[in-house]
């Protein structure tokens, strides 16, 4: 099987699905001849042509919007932000609009729209082109939110996000476009939207992590395990809504404490969501209080070198945690 | 006033509407300012909670529907278009069951407010409250429909699928740069879209005056790259015959056209509202002398396409309609509370 890059992946997930189906289109600002800033759609504009391949005017809003319509229209967009921290002007038209038209219209008009935006830190980007922005969109019903960790599940989920029937945000870790190796099979198959991945398992704690943070979260399982005789199992979330809460629930029973650890800022973050199932449905279970570990509950990440590392979390500081929660 | 429509030019579209036509239309103004009336009173009795009114603004309207190919090409309305939609096909009964939340609402379940139009079956979006989504969105719809075209995927020349997308707003709303956005992308990629503003001069309380510093909507279109066209709201012909030309533009593939409606709303914006406050009863006097059912019963009248026992038949024929569709609507059950729950998500396709 060849290995591949984590934003190969996603390349081919969309050609494939362009192949597919006629109904597939791609837009956003630098997606045509340009093969987009990071190169996500590299390529497609000459297989596919303008007509499909189609450069936004530079206003993130529309680009959802055009989306919303066109999906309406029962054409299937795949919509391009080009950063996440650009998302904010097109919140009215994803959250009042595309995550409500379903419900809104008793199940007449439906919205399968993609939005792909790559997230987060770590890259020199500051304040305005490093930010996780998933915890907005997980806390609205109707859309789904997919955040993938490997090139395998980048491929399957984009495919199945595609070919869904409503909105689903997939976020993209672009410290990880390149970095991120691993095999994937040419040709067609999906990944499901919903279910957790249990990437490593031990039994002195569950960590739980989703996008670039389920490999550091590897990364420090492999750490403590070396250095301090402890074993984890590691949970990729893959899809933050909807809550695979099964797979959350019958990992901590097994372990009995638990590490949630996202790039995003801690308060009101998705960690949140984890410790309350976690604490609703395994209470008895509990043999430590639930530690969340996040990027600092500061604006953003800043740009200057020392502050942006000071803001990420890294593999060393998880170890840090996990070693401070198998202690108690 | 400009109109830069004529409507009395042989060449005009509307010359050749059929007398049936033109009574279609009148009858369409007419049923609608009867069930906008009734929502009016049933607010008063304290039967329903709210109404949103589009009194008023019915030859604009009607002209609208009246221009483009009804039920399949896509309409994204706003809250005021009663008379649109009920000329499209919603019915009374359909209204009067929103008014009341009840069972089996045709729009959206009864969860919508009132007066949120939609309809899959008719090609009428679902919207929502904050004003101007529905125009980026339209055109959205408006590219999928070029997309279709580009790609093969169907025929310009077939008038069962839709060959355009018709959005209306009031004209505060363009003050949105949800507005300007959709705009902009309907003249950029010269979409089969139609933004039709209907002018009435207020939003809410807040006059045209302190919304922008030009004159006219219609001004803003050549920056789009958009054809502007205006026409006299309250004269239901003159709107058909610009709304005709915009919608043959676009299905000639020749791209968008704003149509500005100079109109205006006779009632408070809905039953929260008190428009005493910010307008005078002369002004508003003023406007109902130019109510756009009387101007176009004049003009039927006068080409002897319409006559007294004719109006007679038709308001015998509303005020049984409405009776119905309300005793209907009061005695329906409400919703049961797990419809709650219910589509949330689509399923998946078969």
């Amino acid at each position: 099987m060849p290995e591949i890059t984590l934003i190969d992946g996603i390349r081919e997930a969309m050609d494939e699905e362009l192949a597919r189906d006629p109904r597939v289109f791609i837009t956003g600002e630098d997606v045509g001849v340009r093969g987009g800033v990071f190169r996500a759609t590299q390529g497609l504009f000459e297989k596919y042509g303008a007509a499909r391949i189609i450069d936004s005017p530079l206003a993130e809003l529309s680009i959802v919007a055009i989306g919303i319509g066109a999906a309406l229209a029962d054409l299937r967009p795949v919509c391009e932000i080009q950063f996440a921290d650009f998302i904010h002007p097109a919140f009215n038209q994803i959250v009042n609009e595309a995550a409500k038209m379903h419900y809104r219209s008793d199940g007449q008009w439906r919205v399968p729209l993609t939005i792909r935006a790559p997230y987060g830190g770590g890259v020199g980007g500051g304040l305005y082109h490093s930010q996780s922005v998933e915890a907005f969109f997980a806390h609205v019903p109707g859309l789904k939110v997919v955040i993938p960790s490997t090139p395998y599940d980048a491929k399957g989920l984009l495919k199945s996000a595609i070919r869904d029937q409503n909105p689903v945000l997939f976020f993209e870790a672009k410290k990880g476009y390149r970095s991120i190796k691993g095999e994937v099979p040419a040709g067609d198959y999906t990944v499901p939207i919903g279910p957790a991945a249990v990437r490593r398992e031990g039994g002195d704690l569950t960590v739980y992590a989703y996008g670039i943070m389920a490999h550091y979260c590897m990364q420090a399982a492999e750490l403590v395990s070396q250095q301090n005789g402890i074993e984890c199992t590691v949970v990729d979330l893959r899809t933050l809504l909807p809550v695979d809460r099964e797979t959350i629930v019958q990992t901590f029973k097994r372990t009995g404490k638990a590490l949630i650890v996202h790039e995003d800022t801690l308060t009101m973050g998705y960690g949140a969501e984890v410790a309350a199932v976690i604490g609703e449905d395994a209470f008895e279970y509990m043999d430590a209080p639930i530690r969340r570990y996040g990027g600092a509950d500061v604006p953003a990440v800043p740009f200057s070198h020392p502050l942006q590392e000071a803001f990420m979390p890294n593999p060393e500081k998880i170890a840090d945690a996990i070693r401070e929660v198998a202690a108690y | 006033m400009t109109s830069l429509v004529a409507t009395e030019t042989t060449a005009a579209p509307s010359a050749s509407l059929s007398p049936d036509t033109l009574r279609d239309m009148y009858w369409s103004m007419l049923i609608a300012r009867r069930v906008d009336e009734r929502a009016w009173a049933l607010h008063r009795q304290g039967k329903i909670a709210f109404h949103i009114s589009g009194m008023g603004h019915e030859g604009t309207q009607v002209g609208a529907a009246f221009a483009i190919n009804r039920g399949v090409d896509y309409v994204h309305p706003y809250y005021r278009d009663l008379a649109l939609v009920l000329a499209i096909g919603v019915t009374p009964r359909d209204f009067m069951v929103s008014l009341f939340g009840k069972q089996g609402e045709y729009s959206s379940g009864g969860r919508q407010m009132p007066s949120h139009f939609g309809l899959k079956r008719l090609n009428i979006v679902s919207g929502s409250s904050p004003v101007a989504t529905q125009v980026p969105q339209a055109a959205g719809l408006a590219f999928a429909i070029k997309y279709r075209w580009e790609n093969k995927l169907s025929d310009p020349a077939d008038a069962t699928q839709p060959r355009l997308a018709l959005t209306c707003l009031g004209e505060g709303s363009t003050s949105q740069g949800e507005w300007h956005e959709g705009m902009n992308w309907a003249g950029v990629h010269k979409l089969p879209f139609i933004c039709l503003v209907q002018n009435n001069e207020y939003a809410i309380s807040v006059p045209m005056d302190q919304q922008m510093a030009v004159h006219d909507v219609a001004d803003r279109a050549p920056a789009y790259g958009v054809r502007g066209i205006m026409v006299d709201g309250n004269d239901i012909l003159a709107v058909y015959d610009a709304m005709h030309d915009a919608a043959q533009r676009a299905y000639r593939g020749d791209g968008a056209t704003l149509v500005e409606a100079k109109t205006y709303r006779v009632v408070p914006h809905s039953s929260d509202d008190d428009d005493r406050s910010y307008r005078s009863r002369e002004e508003v006097e003023s406007w109902k002398r130019k109510d756009p059912i009387h101007h176009f019963q004049e003009v039927l009248t006068e080409r002897g396409i319409l006559d007294q026992a004719q109006m007679d038949v038709y308001e015998a024929r509303a005020r049984q309609t409405i009776d119905e569709a309300q005793r209907f609507a009061e005695s329906a059950p409400y919703p049961p509370e797990s419809e709650l729950f219910g589509k949330v998500y689509a399923e998946p396709e078969s």
